[in-house]
């Protein structure tokens, strides 16, 4: 086991590196000289040459990215153009929002799913699977952001329950966990949790109707095991399968929360992107792509050895 | 080598036997839900290609005087406004049909890109094997550990906006996944005895690949790259809903609901039209392509 | 054997490695084929046998190299693979049948036209592959009219199997390796596919290398037979002398493991206990020494040469070996 994660470990660096790098060159396939939103218009050829000299523009990329990366290996991820803030601090903050508002989201979806799966999967073609398929289906087919537009109207424009944006009362940025804050979680979670709801019920459903399919299941009714035993040896064998697209389906939320934050106003990472997106603050861009993509990295890592622990055959592998 | 019709020239019609794209068309014909959709699909398709020539009012044209009128509207001249009017006085029902042009465009093209990019690569890597395989799938493994959402926009946040650069950061999104749905199927097609009897017959890698790999693989990548039409639809049109697509005036759904956000509190209906559409193309192509999944049996 | 063989295999050797650790670097090799020598005479048949694992299969891949030996020559009607014979002049020369019959036809190409893919592939136009198609599907017992349009999946094991041995004919190789070929089939369609086999040999003056776990089947068809165990040759001989009088005790294991109906075959000798050893890291000396009866000093030492042990006969075995030290050495051959 511990060879193992020692393995998978030693495999992630490379993707890692790869994915720093990728972030890297962001700011070199954009059209344009970087220093431009920096500089003064008017500015003079001398001042330019100084400034890139400054900002180390003149070495070879190579070496620019092995600066960068160094840098950002100790948490320096640049400077902020627009707020001229450092953006690892700008883009914790976010990340402290938008983990609040994924986890949510992930709890609200699994559990849904989680519940509308197994029971679609256990009672195939009932009518409670039928509910679920489609449930499902709307799940992972509805444009969220549009979802998010349809229940606002819903529940913020037509009933006046919840706020319609913001992460709190006046627009602040402190969290806090109690119904003065959380009542604007809710329509974001809800919103956000409808992908991972139709993904895990679609993928448990299959995975529950298969294992039930399986001649163990026969052979363990043949000796006389009651229903419920039974549920338990399908759950434990549904486990690492379900873990898998559990993971991977957090890590397509912390990217999906660009579009849910963007229609709620919600400051995480989503918001952050889209005004660095509109301000042209390529640093912001790449220093949050970075934290997005090395966490999603590391959360895959984390995944992939929670199900070899709970599935050996996988070590083996 | 067209495989050629040797059943015809051999048999009597009566005995033609069925081949496998031949049973998957009857089992896909038999399933009422996806010929529904594709339906409807091909409606939208050709009210978007026959879109001039509909009848419909200009989608460009606006009018300060009726802004945000409500569905099935009738101005004072006896137009009516079917769908009502946008944020900028222009008839929702001719947008939202010239918009399905290029809402359907950015859905299905980068799809499509990354279908023939991403099996050659997958198919390469595959067959080939050992380092090639090395190579190609560990690059392929650093785009995959972004989520799609992310990678479209960091792409499109670093290009800027305009539709080809949506193209393109859409075609890099999907090529990785399908890269390894190919890769995978290939390593399993040619661990089969009928490529080791090909390689016995001497014939080279290009052939073999083009008569025995080729035919057993796109299938089933295939219909893995249907089921990503209607994510590429409902990214495509977040990217403009963030304004790193299509660019006003166009008309494109998820621009559409961009721009018609804060109508929410005034004309809520109208303002959740395009997303609508959005959700009616995208689940279609959900549903199609499972019926496609389970009429070719493919297990992914 | 004065006459030049057909096929003269020398020192074939093939290890796959073992990748393991932290960096995927090979930590062991399955020593899968380890330096075996024969050769197979025009005309003949020769069998090979021995538990799964010993290394029949690749030996098979390894003739046509479908898998790329690690040492070894292959000289084939007295051409040296690479030496005067190109490897795809050797494919033409010898094809292969395989064990799992679906497996090893394309299940997207009609049969007609899996038939047909290697004659198209060295150049033959649409129409005569088409029609040699036909005529081979007629002489595997199979209507050209009716099967030639068929898909894999609407014919049955035996039929398949008649097909995969056309597909193999289409070339017109000279030596056909049948690589556990009516193994998976039912008894009574195996029985109809060895007759053709028979048949086809007798027509078209083919040689075969017929590898089976089956003793049966191999005495059936065999002239000679050859017997393997982890990756070594043990004996190699006429089938009859061999079956009559096995000199290597792992022989007379395998044959007194045989059910058989007759009461004056069965034999009072133990028969094979557990499994063979892993052939990652296979026992010194002798391999066979860990399950031998006989296994002395000599055999945990010393590996034991392939040596003449009679009229056409090769047996490694320390036993046969008078040198070798072995208490039981010389007076095996006595007992016969």
């Amino acid at each position: 086991m511990l060879l193992y994660i020692l393995k998978r470990v030693f495999y992630v660096v490379p993707v890692a590196l790869g994915v720093s790098l990728l972030c890297f060159l962001l700011v070199h396939i954009a059209p344009g000289d970087p220093l431009v939103s920096v500089l003064p218009a008017d500015a003079s050829q001398a001042l330019v040459e100084e400034m890139r000299k400054a900002y180390g523009f003149d070495r070879p990329l190579p070496v620019q990215f092995a600066i960068w990366l160094g840098r950002a290996l100790g948490g320096d991820l640049g400077t902020s153009i627009a707020s001229g803030r450092p953006v690892a601090g700008e883009v914790m903050k976010a990340v402290a929002n938008t983990f609040i508002l994924a986890m949510a989201a992930t709890l609200l979806g699994f559990l849904l799913g989680g519940v509308l799966g197994f029971v679609a999967g256990y009672f195939r073609d009932s009518w409670i699977d039928r509910v679920a398929t489609t449930l499902s289906i709307v799940g992972v087919s509805v444009p969220h952001y549009w979802l998010g537009m349809v229940l606002v109207i819903l529940f913020a424009v037509t009933l006046n329950w919840l706020p319609a944006s913001g992460a709190g009362p006046g627009g602040s940025s402190l969290w806090a966990w109690d119904w003065e804050h959380v009542r604007y979680l809710v329509l974001p979670a809800v919103t956000m949790s409808v992908i991972p709801m139709g993904i895990v019920t679609r993928t448990l459903r299959a995975l529950v109707g298969d294992i039930l399919g399986q001649e163990f299941v026969d052979a363990l009714r043949a000796k006389g095991m009651r229903d419920g035993a039974i549920f338990l040896h399908v759950v434990k064998n549904a486990a690492p399968t379900a873990l898998a697209v559990m993971g991977l389906q957090l890590g397509y939320l912390l990217g999906g929360s660009i579009l849910i934050e963007t229609v709620f106003s919600w400051p995480g990472t989503g918001f952050l992107l889209n005004a660095a997106i509109f301000q042209r603050d390529l640093p912001l861009l790449q220093g949050t792509i970075l934290v997005l993509g090395i966490f999603f990295v590391a959360l895959n890592l984390l995944v992939d050895v929670a199900q070899a622990a709970l599935d050996p055959r996988i070590r083996r592998g | 080598m067209a495989p050629p019709p040797a059943a015809a020239t051999i048999l009597p019609p009566a005995q033609r036997h069925r081949g496998y794209w031949a049973g998957v068309g009857r089992r896909l014909l038999r399933d009422r839900v996806a010929m529904a959709c594709a339906a409807v699909l091909l409606a939208i398709l050709l009210a978007a290609l026959l879109a001039p020539w509909l009848g419909l009012a200009d989608p460009y044209r606006g009018s300060i005087a009726r802004r945000l009128r409500p569905i099935g509207f009738t101005t004072p001249q006896g137009f009516t406004h079917w769908l009502g009017t946008d944020e900028q006085g222009r008839d929702m029902l001719a947008r939202l049909v010239h918009g399905a042009r290029l809402s359907l465009f950015l859905g299905v093209v980068p799809v499509v890109n990354a279908f023939v990019i991403g099996s050659a690569l997958g198919i390469l890597a595959g067959y080939a094997g050992g380092k090639v395989n090395m190579a190609i799938m560990r690059t392929i493994d650093v785009f995959y550990a972004f989520p799609s959402v992310l990678l479209a926009i960091a792409i499109s946040g670093a290009l800027g906006a305009g539709i080809s650069n949506s193209l393109l950061s859409l075609t890099i999104v999907f090529v990785p996944p399908i890269a390894r749905v190919a890769e995978s199927v290939t390593t399993s097609v040619r661990a089969l005895d009928f490529v080791d009897a090909a390689r016995a017959s001497g014939a080279g890698a290009f052939t073999i690949i083009r008569v025995h790999v080729l035919g057993n693989v796109l299938g089933p990548v295939f219909v893995y790259a249907t089921g990503l039409v209607s994510v590429a639809m409902i990214l495509a049109s977040g990217l403009s809903f963030l304004g790193l697509g299509t660019r006003p005036p166009e008309p494109e759904w998820g621009l559409m609901l961009n721009t018609l956000r804060t109508a929410i509190y005034s004309q809520p209906l109208v303002a959740a039209l395009p997303g609508a559409m959005i959700f009616v193309v995208s689940i279609c192509f959900n549903l199609l392509s499972d019926g496609l999944r389970s009429a070719m049996d493919v297990k992914l | 054997m004065s006459a030049q063989p057909l096929l003269r295999v020398t020192g074939l050797r093939k290890f796959f490695p073992v990748r393991g650790g932290l960096l995927g670097r090979k930590v062991a090799d399955v020593q899968a084929v380890d330096g075996i020598s024969f050769e197979v005479a025009r005309g003949e048949t020769l069998g090979i046998v021995g538990e799964s694992g010993c290394g029949k299969s690749t030996t098979a891949r390894l003739l046509i190299r479908l898998v790329e030996p690690d040492a070894g020559e292959i000289v084939f009607d007295g051409l040296g693979l690479g030496d005067g014979l190109t490897l795809s002049e050797l494919r033409r020369q010898a094809q292969m049948v395989f064990q799992d019959s679906y497996a090893s036809l394309n299940p997207r190409l009609t049969v007609g036209d899996s038939i047909a893919f290697g004659p198209r592939v060295h150049g033959m136009k649409a129409a005569a592959a088409r029609a040699l198609a036909q005529d081979l599907l007629r002489r595997v017992g199979l209507d050209p009219a009716l099967f030639a349009g068929r898909y894999p999946h609407e014919l049955s094991g035996g039929q398949r199997q008649r097909v995969n041995i056309a597909r193999a004919l289409a070339l017109s190789p000279r030596l056909l390796i049948l690589d556990e070929a009516v193994s998976a089939l039912d008894k009574s369609v195996e029985a109809q596919v060895l007759n053709l086999l028979g048949d086809l040999k007798a027509e078209l003056g083919l040689t075969y290398v017929f590898i089976s776990h089956d003793l049966d089947v191999v005495r059936f068809m065999s002239d000679r037979v050859m017997v393997m165990y982890l990756g070594k040759v043990v004996e190699i001989g006429d089938v009859e002398a061999i079956y009559a009088d096995p000199r290597h005790p792992y022989t007379a294991a395998l044959l007194s493991a045989m059910p058989s109906t007759d009461p004056d075959r069965r034999t009072e000798e133990a028969p094979l206990a557990g499994d063979p050893p892993n052939p990652i890291d296979p026992p010194p000396g002798c391999r066979f020494h860990t399950r031998c009866p006989f296994a002395e000093e000599p055999c945990r030492r010393a590996e034991p040469g392939l040596n003449p042990a009679g009229d056409r006969r090769q047996v490694a075995c320390h036993v046969n070996d008078p040198s070798s030290g072995h208490s039981r050495a010389g007076r095996q051959g006595e007992a016969a």
